[in-house]
């Protein structure tokens, strides 16, 4: 019997696996909020959506080309800020606003990159995390965008036109789609000369130079579209929350929350900001609920902790160490 | 008058400056690594101040030492704990790693000792001293003159001794020193020790001059990098510079400007450098 079957589904196998892992992740994501109807579930249902989202945009860059940025929410801030902007300036949609933000996203990126990418990888840390310290300091001093106060979205909603909605099922499916979008395009990277230009990049620049890979070039391009879907992933947050001040938008939680999620489910892998997000948003959940308002600090202890224990022995998260820990045999069997 | 006062009390802190950011360098020029949590050690040896002052009732010297040793320990077990597991890994353990350990320690220190600013209660470094019309506070004037002196102290130690030219040798060609009979790894540790120890102290000296919380840690860091970039990764006298520099620069756009702009024109500073001259003043390219 398994004689005959094995050829069978050594022909078979390769082909369904990966549409296979695709269909069930797909329902079960479109499936949760009918199966889980309460408001709760489905606002951590949303959360995780963005969580996931940004985590996704950060690994195009973070992960891929392995130019660790630990301070994205310079774009995210951009995508948020602009749809605010331009609402309360001309009660604009954010329909204006999120290109807008993209592009000013794009824009950053280019005058961070062309510096940075002409040196090691540590300057590029250091500038990000300095410049998204700066817009932050200058956006709460400045009162065109609302100094320390903020933004604040439109109080009374104009349905589909402000992307406002009453109840959370509307922007799960928005940010699904969102989030659908930035995997495919990540997928499609991952398979053709781009991705392997990141990996090689990744592996060793100068081994990558030698071969001909436009080194500098391909870094820009990965940071062009991580920014562009990270200011997606801001102008989203601010559709849902209908306000923003320069903590949530710039500041360095935010980013922090992009390089743990990414980091713990396995960063430089398709599905790894997914995973990551999948534990970290119940868990930040559950400790808030479970300490109070003061959980969110115990929150950023526990990310700091996680964090360093990931360097520390599984810098590849948990995916890679599944990978390794997983017997060959079992993984094809289960694998998706 | 005023003007002569910003200007020495900005370099009085630009000094302090110089020295914690000397520590950061160091470790660069070792073993190019760049400590995201160095800020944090900063505002760490400002807690062991008050510590010792409030519980051991110790004076300035007391407390300044203790802060030195308590963050040199805290350094060197994070060398052997951390730092020598991921400097092999690939590049996002490097980053992540210390990343990782400031947020520990930041939020750590805010649910431990709150987000409140504290300040050292009176001691004998309280008061003004008044000369030829420039009033600048006695702890301002101890603190720089100490971090001067240490600074230059560090520079000696790496230009003038055997154990910083091991130091050197070791950053020069870890494979090399080892042939020669170093242990690079003592070696790095000893970096780190020394690198943290005057993080802490550094700390130490600001507390006694400047009222603080638990967030100054993300401030200093960034200072750090700032100063770091602008002297030469891996120059210690270049450190020493750059800290005046950066401390005069902030206390002038403060005075002029506001307060809030300060760092803004800091950090506006360390964007262009990147553009314009990334190796800094007496970096190599």
């Amino acid at each position: 019997m398994k004689r005959i079957l094995s050829p069978l589904g050594r022909l078979i196998l390769p082909h369904l696996r990966g549409r296979i892992g695709w269909a069930l992740l797909a329902a079960g994501l479109l499936l949760y909020p009918l199966v889980f109807t309460g408001a709760f579930y489905r606002d951590v249902g949303v959360t995780f959506l963005l969580a996931a989202i940004s985590a996704s945009a950060w690994n195009i860059v973070g992960g891929y080309a392995g130019q660790v940025s630990v301070g994205h929410s310079m774009f995210f801030g951009l995508g948020a800020y602009t749809p605010l902007l331009f609402y309360s300036l001309w009660g604009w949609s954010p329909m204006a606003g999120i290109p807008a933000g993209i592009a000013l996203s794009i824009a950053l990126a280019v005058v961070i990159g062309m510096p940075t990418f002409r040196l090691t990888g540590h300057y590029f840390s250091m500038a990000t995390i300095a410049v998204a310290e700066l817009i932050r300091i200058f956006t709460s001093t400045w009162t065109f965008v609302g100094a320390a106060i903020g933004l604040q979205g439109p109080a009374t909603a104009r349905g589909w036109w402000d992307l406002t909605f009453r109840g959370e099922l509307p922007y799960y499916y928005i940010f699904l789609a969102v989030l659908g979008v930035v995997l495919f395009t990540t997928a499609a990277i991952e398979r053709r000369r781009f991705g392997f230009y990141l990996r090689a990049i990744k592996s060793s620049e100068r081994a990558a130079r030698s071969l001909g890979v436009p080194v500098r070039r391909t870094k820009m391009q990965a940071l062009a579209l991580s920014a562009a879907f990270t200011s997606v992933a801001g102008s989203l947050y601010v559709t849902k929350t209908g306000f923003i001040d320069p903590d949530s938008g710039f500041g360095i939680l935010i980013s922090v929350q992009m390089v743990i999620v990414a980091a713990l489910g396995g960063a430089g892998l398709l599905f790894g900001p997914l995973l990551g997000a999948a534990i970290l948003i119940p868990l930040q959940t559950a400790t808030n609920s479970w300490f109070g308002g003061g959980g969110s600090g115990l929150t950023y202890i526990l990310y700091g902790g996680i964090i360093v224990v990931i360097a520390r022995f599984e810098p590849g998260g948990l995916l890679e160490l599944w990978h390794r820990v997983v017997p060959e045999r079992w993984r094809r069997a289960y694998a998706a | 008058m005023v003007a002569v006062q910003v200007i020495v009390g900005g370099l009085l802190l630009g000094a302090v400056y110089a020295l914690f950011s000397s520590g950061l360098t160091l470790i660069w020029g070792m073993m190019n690594f760049i400590n995201f949590a160095h800020g944090e050690f900063v505002m760490l040896g400002m807690y062991v101040a008050l510590m010792v002052v409030v519980w051991l009732h110790g004076g300035p010297v007391i407390f300044g030492i203790a802060a030195a040793v308590a963050l040199c320990a805290l350094g060197i077990a994070i060398y052997f704990s951390l730092i020598r597991h991921v400097i092999r890994g690939p590049m996002l353990a490097q980053i992540l790693s210390t990343f990782g350990l400031a947020l520990l320690l930041r939020y750590s220190a805010f649910y431990i000792f709150s987000a409140n600013f504290v300040s050292l209660p009176q001691n004998s470094m309280s008061g003004t001293l008044n000369l030829a019309g420039i009033y600048l506070p006695v702890a301002q004037l101890v603190a720089g003159a100490v971090a001067i002196f240490l600074t230059m102290s560090l520079h000696m130690l790496l230009t003038r001794t055997t154990v910083g030219s091991k130091l050197l040798a070791v950053a020069e060609d870890r494979t090399a020193a080892m042939l020669m009979g170093i242990r690079p790894d003592r070696m790095q540790a000893l970096a780190w020790g020394l690198s943290a120890g005057a993080a802490g102290i550094a700390g130490a000296l600001m507390a006694t001059a400047y009222p603080w919380s638990p967030s100054v840690g993300e401030t200093f860091g960034l200072i750090a990098f700032v100063v770091v970039a602008l002297g030469g990764f891996g120059s210690v006298l270049g450190s020493l510079y750059a800290g005046l520099i950066i401390g005069l620069i902030q206390a002038v756009s403060a005075y002029w400007l506001g307060a809030i702009y300060k760092d803004i024109v800091v950090y506006g500073l360390f964007v262009a450098l990147l553009w314009f001259r990334p190796q800094g003043l007496m970096g190599k390219a």
